[in-house]
């Protein structure tokens, strides 16, 4: 069971992937969904055993590297956050796979998405269920080709190509802080084993390194590197530009890595590493400041979006940014828990979008969109399930998680913590404006597609609405039903060893003591963001445009996403394509071949041009060259003899 | 006394013998006598090599000293053979070909012959100078075969004037040794520069020196005495210039070992001077000089110039493992143009011979089969291991690195990868080029024979080694006694 819940997709992925062209389309898809629907299984069974039972297992697999006091071997390990991460992972995928029964139905290579997508899903567990840095660097990794593969699957399209790389590249960016946090470990502690270091964690706590001529906290120093590598995979705000352009790939991939998995390895990772950031305040509060900018970031370029998976994916970003200032105030299991319930309805949105795209003849953009909630009733529903689950109104699951999250960030107390604190509440507002923006656009009011895209409307097939039910089940549910299990008054009995907090660190456990304004605040905020975009876009349609001529200036600046894509083009892409160019023209082409080959080549044939050239043909001038080298011997002799 | 020495030239004798009795059949014999007689002339080689390697093969002198057998001397008159045999029978059906075919060509070959093994065994400068002349003279003729071709007339005519030239310096520099030691014979004269040990040797017999060295320079056509080289070979009979770039470079190369280990073995310090100069200067024109060549035969010239300054840079190291190095180059070298040259000789299209490179461009699928012994051939000769060219290198640059001569074997490498453009380059036009028409099909058995037998030597020797090392290490230990 264990071993099955994280091979079953590596099979079924080989399966697919190796043999889709013999054994078709329809098997692919057979076995690819079948592999998951056992995987998710087991990892309901798992949940059971090692959540609720209390039972955590590590399966050790066997010995992969052992070279002097670098000690890697590869295992499973089931604990609580593990089961929590492979109940997101495994259902979740499970669901897009089925899903992407309907939604690829027209593609030309079937096997090769549903191959894609099962090995995303194993590289996924794989990441969850390591033991040790390394092990999860592989998980970590494989992700990341999975998704590179998964954005950039219509390679036909540059713009898909373009956002697969851009997506490779700005997580390379955070892995390499990732293996030098790696590195940073295993320095330190002298091992990647998980129970060595956090064993280990608290006697380092006061270890201080010289770096660059100042004297660091040690710990500090790893946390804040492990996290540039969460930063990268959960698009923090800097690393956060791949997350909107990977909007390229197919929409289940969107709802898959984008909503429910890859992006939450960030938050997953730094939670599995909380004994050692719990030993450092400085990167708590470092975590904390990010993840709560990027909450309020991206919420504020969400609100003016006009493609609609771009919408949902600045709101991914945001809510992001919620898990990680949850990390941030020590708040591992609020955090656990929003990605768990995020993960529901994020993926319900990305699919649902991705519904509405397929009913509006693969139009993207909600201003041309419109009046279509009546012709497709079900998405219409699902997506308003969604959006009341993320903008936080009651009893849908986003409100018991971010309620959590919000509170806890009041209730640390700390500098850090009120910033983030208020930064989420005004993010929260934002969120419910651009949900119901987005809704209102889209499902309501007059259409504003031309006739023939309408005509065309119509409800997804059965095999892509399932899913979404389910989904929007969880939804519904899985915030009531998680709370007390996740961060109620007992949820030291549902984490166990899993997630370490310090003593001090008390923001979950005085969370039920903050003052009522704060309980309620997110609430009254989310229900006036659903009140301001219905008075906008309803009442008063003309208003959106005449702010966004009056406040031009703040318009294109939230359009253009804060000119980040701008600012790193001009910062580092062009630097280094010019030094590049450089390298290549100036230091390859001019130089190196110039020079070596080129030269040497062209230097070679002008000898043996000239080489050639004193083959005359006159048997006098061969005559008198022996006669030379004769008088050029002798001499050389009469010289040396003197 | 004289049935002694008579039984040590017996090989010599058997081919003079051969020579003057086809001679005779040749002129005697009714129609075109050819093919008979150059399949007799190769079974003249063969028995002379049969009773060579039947005689005893201590050293061994004769006629008062004039005449010397040992095993380098076996060594170097097997290659001269085997050679002469391999060439002469590639002949034949070029001949006919080319309708130059007369009874004459295998006989002067014979007649050439002979002239090599008596240079090899000369025991006295006069010896040498008498084989060298008798292997001359017929090669002169050859050149000049096809009698009524412009260019192999003027070929021969340039080889002529620059041999006699070469032969004159030759005698020059006899005559100088003679005068300031006083003795031709090499046994003596070992002796009496070995007396002046200590003191600086006489400028008269450098000087002397220098003009034999000269004289043999020009047969091996090392730079600067290299002139003639590519004008005759592109203007002679292909089938001439497979012997000349293949026999006569053996014997001459041999002799020169010979000599300057032998009778000047004690000014070593002197010669070697000049042999590194000479041997960096044919490394350095048979890359360069090769590399604008679009005609086969002229570009084979100056791959053998390089190839001589390569086989130099083994005597310049003057050493025991240095000469062995030199006498397996100059065998694998013998396997390698015996092929290259076969396949030159079957560039024939409609009956008309043709020479140029680009005239093999897609050969890989008109003649598979020829196309990849010659890529083997041309990636031997460039030097590319695991195929024999790369070891007859490698000996010959390893003994120049233990003898501390770092410049010539830097040079040396660096020139051979600047050849092995060359060689690439008739490979990619092989294999990649567009067929620019076929070759005539038909092929000869004997040119069956030497292909099949030269591949077999450059892919076997990396396998089997041990025959062709060992017999040039016994051979070159005679010039090292003790």
């Amino acid at each position: 069971m264990y071993i099955a819940v994280v091979f079953l997709p590596l099979l079924g992925s080989i399966i697919a992937g190796l043999f889709g062209r013999v054994i078709g389309d329809r098997a692919s898809q057979v076995v690819t969904c079948t592999g998951l629907g056992l995987s998710a299984l087991c990892a309901a069974l798992i949940f059971q055993t090692v959540a609720i039972d209390g039972h955590s297992v590590t399966v050790p697999l066997l010995t992969w590297i052992k070279s002097g006091g670098l000690d890697v071997s590869w295992a499973l390990r089931f604990d609580t956050l593990t089961a929590v991460m492979l109940i997101v992972v495994t259902f979740v995928s499970f669901m897009v796979h089925v899903y992407s029964i309907g939604y690829m139905s027209h593609d030309h290579s079937i096997p090769r998405f549903m191959s894609y997508l099962s090995l995303f899903t194993f590289a996924m567990l794989m990441l969850v269920t390591a033991d040790n840095l390394v092990q999860m660097f592989f998980g970590w990794e494989g992700v990341g080709v999975a998704s590179y593969l998964l954005i950039g699957f219509w390679y036909h399209k540059p713009s898909a190509c373009a956002a697969a790389i851009k997506a490779f590249v700005v997580n390379r960016v955070g892995d390499f802080g990732f293996a030098l946090g790696i590195f940073g470990t295993f320095f330190l502690f002298g091992t990647v084993g998980f129970d060595d270091i956090f064993a280990a964690a608290p006697s380092k706590a006061q270890t201080i390194v010289h770096f660059f001529g100042c004297d660091v906290n040690a710990i500090t120093i790893v946390s804040l590197l492990l996290f540039v590598g969460a930063m990268g995979k959960s698009a923090q705000l800097g690393l956060h530009t791949w997350l909107p352009d990977a909007m390229e790939g197919p929409t289940p991939v969107s709802a898959l890595i984008h909503a429910a998995t890859m992006v939450t390895a960030g938050v997953f990772m730094v939670s599995r590493m909380s004994p050692l950031f719990e030993q450092s305040e400085t990167a708590l509060a470092v975590v904390t400041i990010i993840g709560a900018a990027t909450a309020f970031f991206a919420a504020t370029v969400g609100c003016v979006q006009n493609d609609i998976k771009r919408v949902i994916a600045y709101s991914t970003c945001s809510q992001l940014g919620y898990m990680f200032f949850a990390i941030g105030v020590s708040a591992y299991p609020a955090a656990i828990f929003h990605l768990f319930t995020h993960a529901f309805f994020k993926a319900l949105l990305f699919l649902g979008a991705g519904s509405v795209i397929h009913a509006m003849s693969d139009e993207q953009d909600i201003r041309k969109m419109g009046g279509i909630g009546k012709h497709i009733k079900v998405t219409c529903a699902l997506m308003w399930i969604g959006s009341l689950a993320l903008a936080g109104i009651p009893p849908f699951a986003g409100h018991y998680s971010k309620d959590a999250i919000l509170s806890a960030a009041w209730a640390s107390g700390s500098t850090s913590g009120h910033i983030a604190f208020f930064l989420g509440m005004g993010a929260a507002f934002m969120t419910a404006f651009y949900s119901w923006r987005l809704l209102i656009l889209v499902f309501h009011g007059k259409p504003r597609a031309d006739d023939h895209v309408m005509g065309h409307v119509h409800e997804s097939p059965l095999v892509m609405i399932i899913p979404l039910l389910v989904l929007a089940v969880g939804a519904v549910l899985s915030g009531a039903v998680g709370h007390d299990m996740f961060v109620g008054e007992e949820n030291h009995e549902f984490w166990r060893a899993a997630i370490a907090i310090l003593p001090d660190h008390t923001a979950l456990a005085s969370v039920e003591h903050v003052p009522d304004w704060v309980e309620h605040g997110p609430l009254v905020l989310a229900v006036s963001g659903i009140a301001l975009a219905y008075l906008l876009y309803v009442v008063f349609p003309a208003v959106p445009s005449f702010l966004a001529t009056n406040l031009r200036g703040l318009y294109l600046f939230a359009l253009n996403k804060w000119y980040f894509d701008e600012l790193y083009d001009f910062l580092f892409v062009r630097p280094a394509f010019k030094i590049g160019r450089g390298f290549w023209q100036g230091g390859d082409g001019a130089l190196i071949d110039g020079v070596g080959p080129d030269g040497v080549a062209a230097a070679a044939k002008d000898i043996g041009r000239r080489v050639a050239l004193l083959q005359s043909g006159y048997l006098y001038h061969y005559a008198f060259a022996m006669l030379i080298g004769i008088v050029a011997i002798v001499s050389w002799y009469a010289f040396m003899a003197h | 006394m004289i049935t002694a020495d008579l039984a040590t030239v017996l090989p010599e004798l058997l081919l003079a013998l051969a020579g003057l009795g086809l001679l005779m059949f040749g002129v005697f014999h009714k129609g075109d006598a050819t093919r008979v007689v150059s399949v007799l002339a190769i079974l003249a080689f063969a028995a002379a090599l049969l009773v060579m390697a039947k005689g005893d093969t201590q050293s061994i002198t004769a006629f008062n000293g004039l005449f010397q057998v040992d095993r380098f001397t076996v060594f170097s008159k097997g290659l001269i053979l085997l050679a002469a045999a391999f060439t002469t029978a590639m002949s034949v059906d070029f001949l006919e070909k080319e309708k130059i075919g007369r009874f004459e060509y295998p006989v002067l070959i014979v007649f050439s012959t002979l002239g090599m093994l008596t240079m090899v065994s000369a025991g006295d400068f006069l010896t040498l100078y008498m084989g060298l002349e008798l292997q001359s003279l017929p090669l002169y003729v050859l050149a000049a075969y096809n009698r009524d071709n412009q260019r192999a007339t003027e070929a021969g005519l340039k080889y002529f004037v620059l041999g006699a030239l070469a032969s004159g310096l030759l005698l020059y520099g006899i005559s100088l040794v003679y005068g300031f030691a006083g003795t031709t014979q090499f046994s003596s004269l070992t002796l009496v520069l070995g007396a002046t040990e200590g003191a600086a040797p006489s400028m008269g017999v450098i000087v002397g020196m220098v003009f034999i060295l000269a004289g043999l320079a020009f047969k091996i056509s090392a730079v600067p005495f290299h002139m003639w080289t590519p004008d005759v070979y592109e203007g002679a009979p292909t089938s001439v210039t497979a012997f000349f770039a293949v026999t006569p470079k053996i014997a001459a190369f041999t002799l020169l070992i010979r000599v300057l280990e032998g009778p000047f073995g004690q000014l070593g310090h002197q010669w070697q001077q000049v042999i590194v100069v000479i041997a960096l200067l044919s490394m350095f024109v048979g890359s360069f000089g090769a590399l604008g060549q679009n005609n086969i035969k002229r570009l084979l010239a100056y791959s053998s110039i390089g190839h001589v300054g390569f086989a130099l840079v083994g005597l310049a190291a003057g050493t025991e493992m240095g000469i062995q190095g030199v006498l397996v180059y100059l065998a694998i070298y013998l396997f390698m143009n015996i092929g290259a040259f076969a396949i030159v000789m079957l560039m024939r299209r409609k009956g008309v011979a043709v020479e140029g490179v680009d005239d093999l461009a897609g050969l890989s699928k008109t003649h598979p089969a020829l196309a990849y012994v010659m890529a083997g051939v041309m990636f031997s000769m460039a030097g590319i291991p695991p195929l024999a060219g790369f070891w007859g290198k490698f000996y010959v640059f390893m003994a120049a690195v233990q003898a501390g001569l770092w410049t010539l074997s830097i040079v040396g490498l660096l020139t051979s990868v600047v050849s092995a453009f060359y060689y690439l380059r008739v490979i990619k036009v092989m294999f990649m080029d567009e067929p620019k028409g076929e070759f005539d099909r038909h092929i000869g058995k004997p040119a069956k024979l030497v292909l099949v037998l030269s591949t077999a030597v450059i892919i076997l020797f990396s396998i089997f080694p041990g025959p062709l090392l060992s017999s040039a290490k016994v051979a070159a230990q005679v010039l090292f006694p003790g």
